[in-house]
């Protein structure tokens, strides 16, 4: 029976994360922009709020709620709403944490699963994206061939979060029945993280170009054993980009509407103005039409209908409408918006990635 | 909880209307589109009879309709409805005798005994039709400016102006014994608190249908103009309280009839988008093309785009529609979010179906095919029960907390 009511428990998970957003992330996010860095307490701040324990089954040491792509969905839209390269940061271990309860067998759970659910920020990581202009997750130039009892993975990777310091990558690759993922630690012979990335936006977020030169590991690692696809992990990746995306252009459109209100022309609040008015009507309008289309596609994944065509297209009117309403965000300041003492111009940069590249974050 | 998936008996309406949809208003959409100014009479009784006037507007359609439907859902399962009979014409749609807007208003201000007057006839005996007169040849969205005049004579009202654009208003007021809902104002001096709504009986002395558009699309649907001239109605014809006040809720309770119409219409408009979106479709499956979801953007065709695109943008304007209509189910005030449907909608149907014209070119532009007719249809979505900019002036008013005064 349609309903657009959240359960009370994520409500409450909203209203949480809502008030850890606006009071500790937010503040860092012109820091964190400029020093292309998260700063450690924030994210031992957050370890506490257990947004990564949480996906963790408790037989295997953590909070165990059941995988929800919805709760997910309403998680990342309120903090990205705080800075989507902090919120990036601090979850980027679910990357690894969520395909494994989503997809992996028993072993590799027990296997992977309880070192993120200690007391302290474990990194964990996914090489998704390929440096190609017509980069397709469904169609990975990364290989991963079987010999023997073990795959062989070759490949080039790039924006891959936290490569530095994860202790396991989920890597993505194409196998002979379509995209395959496998779970490759750190240190193994021939993963070879190379230089960080530097990109417009979603600065605070370290992402770095992958090397995998003949990775070889057992067959035990390919996640959720023989001949499972990654496709849906590739459309939970979608509803994610969509989702935070959502955050992204609330935070624009609350920050254009807030100096609306403030900034003065011709003896009135700008906001007073149709011309700007309507700007900022029009973007209410489409953060809600986007989050339902979200939401939707994210109610599929828990559902466990078929979901690509809605998270794709959910994925694709986020992508289009986040950069819109970012930049009409920045219109409605003006010159100022223009100017780094103003948060807006950031929210354009980090909403044009949305565009471009998806697999940063999962739900 | 979160849930997108519709009930089983919601279900049921939708491949009920999506058969009347196709199965007897498809057939006969052209030639009543052609035939501007007549009336599919065949069609319009049986709907009747079937329907015996349920109302397509949340209003007391009385016990049949609520043992049909569960009123936790009436106003979702009515836009489930709505879509599919417009995805098979909106211009019949609009034509099915009902109590329409008139009767909302009549369901959303009247008194017990007056839903019963002027709605139980729906029920029962020849097809009728209810209408709502607000538009005046010098005043569309500005309702306070209304110059209609109700003047207390007695035992009556007495009322002068001129109404027009009113949808089924040659029936409601001349062709069956249905009514018409007629704004006007008590006291001019008082703006908006003096405004009220009255139900005028068909065939009153002194109300005159003067003239039935003729229009761009809808034309299965007639728009009429009518005149007011010391027409006297019952002085328990008035909607709410007589007493003029600054603090009057009774023009605040005739605008509400549109929080609970504007999603109907929002969904009539998504019936006409998703018609024109399956044409296309369907006549790209014909030509072998599919669409390639989920494929890199840079490698889809321009035309991938477009239809990803609207498909999308139907998606997200239908669910705007469903919120708006669910949260009048759960009795949560939705001013905003029926605008925002309302608004998103209007603009979607009007974007796809012109769309959909560009990319069948010379299949999008014939009569021979319905195409060009919901590009026509669409138009008025973006236009009646509020414009476009006048549901964006609402939700700016409503997400920047400022009132009618401080954002004109």
């Amino acid at each position: 029976m349609v309903n657009f009511e959240p359960t009370d428990e994520q409500r409450l998970l909203q209203q949480t994360l809502a008030a850890f957003s606006r009071e500790t992330i937010r503040p860092q996010a012109r820091p964190a922009d400029e020093a292309d860095a998260v700063p450690d307490a924030l994210v031992s701040a957050s370890w506490a709020l257990g947004l990564v324990s949480d996906t963790v089954p408790e037989r295997h040491g953590g909070h165990g709620s059941p995988r929800s792509a919805l709760t997910g969905a309403l998680m990342l839209e309120e903090l990205a709403y705080g800075s989507l390269g902090i919120t990036l940061h601090l979850l980027a271990p679910r990357l690894v944490t969520i395909p494994l309860v989503a997809l992996g067998t028993e072993a590799q759970q027990a296997r992977w699963l309880p070192r993120f659910a200690g007391d302290r920020f474990v990194a964990g990581t996914a090489a998704l994206i390929e440096p190609r202009w017509d980069f397709d997750p469904t169609n990975l130039s990364t290989r991963a061939e079987r010999a023997g009892s073990d795959w062989v993975i070759e490949g080039h990777k790039t924006f891959v979060p936290l490569a530095t310091e994860a202790e396991v990558f989920l890597v993505y690759a194409q196998t002979a029945e379509g995209p395959g993922a496998f779970l490759v630690e750190a240190g193994t012979a021939g993963l070879q993280v190379e230089e960080r990335e530097k990109t417009m936006g979603i600065k605070a977020l370290a992402t770095y170009a992958l090397r995998l030169d003949g990775v070889r590991v057992p067959a035990a690692n390919r996640l959720g054993g023989e001949a499972t696809s990654a496709q849906p992990l590739i459309d939970a990746a979608r509803v994610a980009s969509a989702a935070a995306a959502v955050g992204v252009a609330r935070a624009a459109f609350d920050y254009a509407r807030e100096y609306a209100k403030e900034r003065k022309a011709f003896g009135v609040a700008i906001a007073r103005k149709q011309a700007i008015a309507f700007m900022l009507s029009n973007m209410a309008i489409e953060i809600d039409a986007m989050r339902l289309l979200a939401w939707e596609a994210a109610w599929r994944l828990d559902r466990g209908l078929p979901a690509t065509r809605e998270a794709w297209l959910a994925r694709q009117y986020a992508a289009d409408q986040t950069l819109r309403i970012c930049d009409n965000a920045l219109q409605v300041l003006g010159g100022h918006g223009y100017i780094r003492d103003h948060l807006v111009e950031l929210f354009l940069r980090d909403a044009r990635g949305f565009a471009a590249i998806d697999g940063l974050a999962i739900v | 909880m979160i849930d997108f998936e519709l009930s089983e008996a919601i279900q049921q309406t939708r491949r009920m209307t999506h058969m009347v949809a196709e199965q007897m208003m498809r057939p006969i959409s052209r030639e009543y589109d052609e035939r501007e100014h007549e009336k599919p009479m065949e069609f319009l009784e049986t709907m009747w009879n079937v329907s015996k006037g349920a109302t397509m507007t949340g209003g007391d359609g009385g016990e049949g309709e609520r043992a049909r439907r569960d009123p936790a859902e009436r106003t979702l399962g009515m836009v489930v409805a709505v879509e599919e009979l417009c995805w098979g014409d909106v211009g019949l749609y609009l034509s099915i005798p009902n109590p329409g807007l008139g009767g909302a208003a009549v369901a959303a201000a009247g008194t017990p005994e007056q839903k019963q007057r002027f709605l139980a006839r729906f029920k029962e005996g020849k097809p009728k039709w209810g209408a709502m007169a607000i538009t005046e040849p010098h005043c569309g969205s500005d309702t306070s400016a209304i110059t209609t005049t109700a003047v207390r004579d007695g035992d009556h009202w007495v009322l002068n102006g001129t109404k027009i654009f009113c949808t089924s208003g040659l029936m409601a007021a001349e062709k069956s014994d249905g009514f018409v809902v007629v704004w006007a104002t008590l006291d001019r001096s008082a703006g908006r608190a003096g405004i009220r709504a009255f139900v005028v009986d068909a065939g009153t002395p002194g109300m005159h249908v003067t003239k039935v558009e003729s229009k761009l699309g809808i034309r299965a649907s007639d728009t009429a103009t009518i005149v007011f001239e010391d027409c006297r109605i019952p002085l328990d014809n008035i909607l709410g309280s007589p007493e003029v006040k600054k603090t009057s809720h009774g023009f605040k309770g005739a605008m509400a009839t549109f929080d609970a119409t504007r999603p109907i219409v929002a969904a009539s408009a998504i019936g006409v988008a998703r018609a024109a979106l399956d044409f296309v479709k369907a006549t790209l499956e014909e030509q072998g093309i599919a669409v390639r979801y989920g494929a890199p953007l840079q490698r889809l065709t321009a035309l991938e785009r477009d239809v990803i695109d609207m498909e999308a943008q139907v998606q997200a304007a239908r669910l705007l529609v469903w919120r708006a209509a669910w949260m009048i189910d759960r009795g949560l005030h939705n001013n905003l979010e029926a605008s925002m449907a309302k608004a998103k909608a209007g603009l979607v149907v009007t974007q796809v179906t012109q769309k959909a014209v560009e990319l069948l070119g010379p299949l999008g532009y014939s009569r021979r095919y319905l195409l060009e007719k919901w590009m026509r249809d669409a138009k008025i979505s973006d236009i009646y029960e509020g414009t476009q900019q006048i549901n964006q002036l609402i939700v700016a008013r409503r997400i920047l907390g400022y009132s009618s005064e401080e954002l004109r």
